[in-house]
């Protein structure tokens, strides 16, 4: 992929990721802070369908935006093709993980699976 | 020995008999020999309209002949004096020891180039990433049809690119730039720059092919915006506003 689709996508989950994250936090505040950060509202956050897609759609946003910032510094750092390619990979390997682990997360509680 | 006599006998620039005078420290290193570099010392004498480069010269004269220093033109024109002034890159032929005010002046090799010796560098790779954005006009027309006198062009047109035109290829901006310090493959301000400046030229056509070379994971998109670069341009070219021109380019705001 050309750097420049790749910081396309970095600079569109980045403004996407503010606004959702935006909308996440006024939230929080439709009721007190600490109450909605307990166990059984947190979960009922995660069991509201829209909510549960909103939140999905933060770890991605956040993990692709994230995982390239990661890569970008990296590749910075120290250069070479062997060690490029194993960040950029190596990248991409944790931006898919990090996202099948937190879509585990947020699909088990909202099937009501903890 | 006659030679190093000879260069001792001749007159100097400076009169020794100088009311004022600094201390020049100069940094002194030999990738061959030396381990790291050390700084000598010298007092020098000096005029107000005395350059820093007019001082070394007169140290080369005077104490120390084997000072490695690397100057053509004396009038900022050749790009070839560049180093670290008191912190700061710049021209030693254009930067006069009056409006350094100071006591002390330290002088360096530049920054993000290898060394050749004390304050001479190589220019290699700033001279392989100018040539490789192509820097000149890329047209399918190369010749002129019997009717055409030139490529004509508005001045809004020239003032599109004009000032880009200016750079002189010291490397004062890639020196300065924070992005050049640690990543050794980045193409640099001074390659961006020019990209910009014939990308933007309307007589050129070569704006894909261009594009396409500084679109890579060590080219534009690893530029921080720090602005290092257009402080230090002594000829008052702005890379860092050209390298945000050639971003809308990539990023489709501009065509």
């Amino acid at each position: 992929m050309r750097e420049s689709t790749i910081m396309k996508i970095h600079y569109g989950t980045a403004l996407a990721a503010v606004a959702l994250v935006a909308v996440h936090i006024l939230m929080r505040l439709t009721m007190g802070y600490a109450e909605s950060l307990e166990y059984e509202n947190v979960l009922a956050n995660y069991k509201f369908v829209p909510y549960a897609i909103m939140l999905e759609l933060i770890l991605i946003l956040l993990a692709v935006h994230g995982f390239n910032g990661l890569r970008v510094i990296l590749i910075e750092l120290k250069q070479g093709p062997t060690y490029e390619k194993a960040v950029s990979y190596g990248c991409l390997a944790g931006m898919v993980g990090l996202i099948a682990y937190g879509s585990r997360t947020i699909i088990m509680t909202n099937m009501g699976m903890v | 020995m006659a030679q190093v006599s000879g260069i001792v006998n001749e007159q100097t620039s400076t009169p020794v008999s100088s009311s004022k005078s600094i201390t020049l420290r100069i940094s002194r290193y030999n990738p061959e020999h030396d381990d790291s570099s050390k700084f000598m010392e010298f007092n020098v004498s000096y005029e107000k309209w005395t350059t820093v480069l007019e001082a070394i010269l007169d140290v080369k004269k005077h104490y120390d002949h084997s000072v490695a220093v690397r100057y053509s033109c004396r009038q900022a024109t050749c790009g070839s004096c560049g180093m670290i002034i008191n912190g700061k890159p710049r021209l030693a032929c254009f930067t006069k020891i009056s409006e350094l005010d100071s006591n002390v002046v330290t002088v360096e090799p530049m920054n993000n180039f290898p060394i050749i010796r004390d304050l001479a560098v190589k220019f290699e790779k700033l001279f392989d990433s100018h040539q490789k954005i192509k820097p000149y006009l890329i047209r399918d027309d190369t010749e002129l049809e019997s009717d055409q006198k030139e490529f004509l062009q508005t001045p809004e047109e020239v003032e599109q690119y004009i000032q880009f035109a200016n750079c002189i290829k010291c490397g004062l901006c890639n020196s300065a730039c924070p992005t050049m310090a640690t990543d050794s493959s980045f193409v640099g301000p001074q390659a961006l720059a020019q990209a910009y400046r014939y990308v933007a030229d309307s007589r050129d056509k070569g704006k894909d092919s261009r594009l396409k070379i500084i679109d890579d994971s060590h080219g534009i998109w690893r530029c921080h915006f720090a602005g290092s670069c257009s402080q230090v341009c002594p000829k008052g070219v702005d890379p860092a506003m050209g390298i945000q021109l050639l971003r809308g380019y990539l990023l489709g705001f501009k065509s």
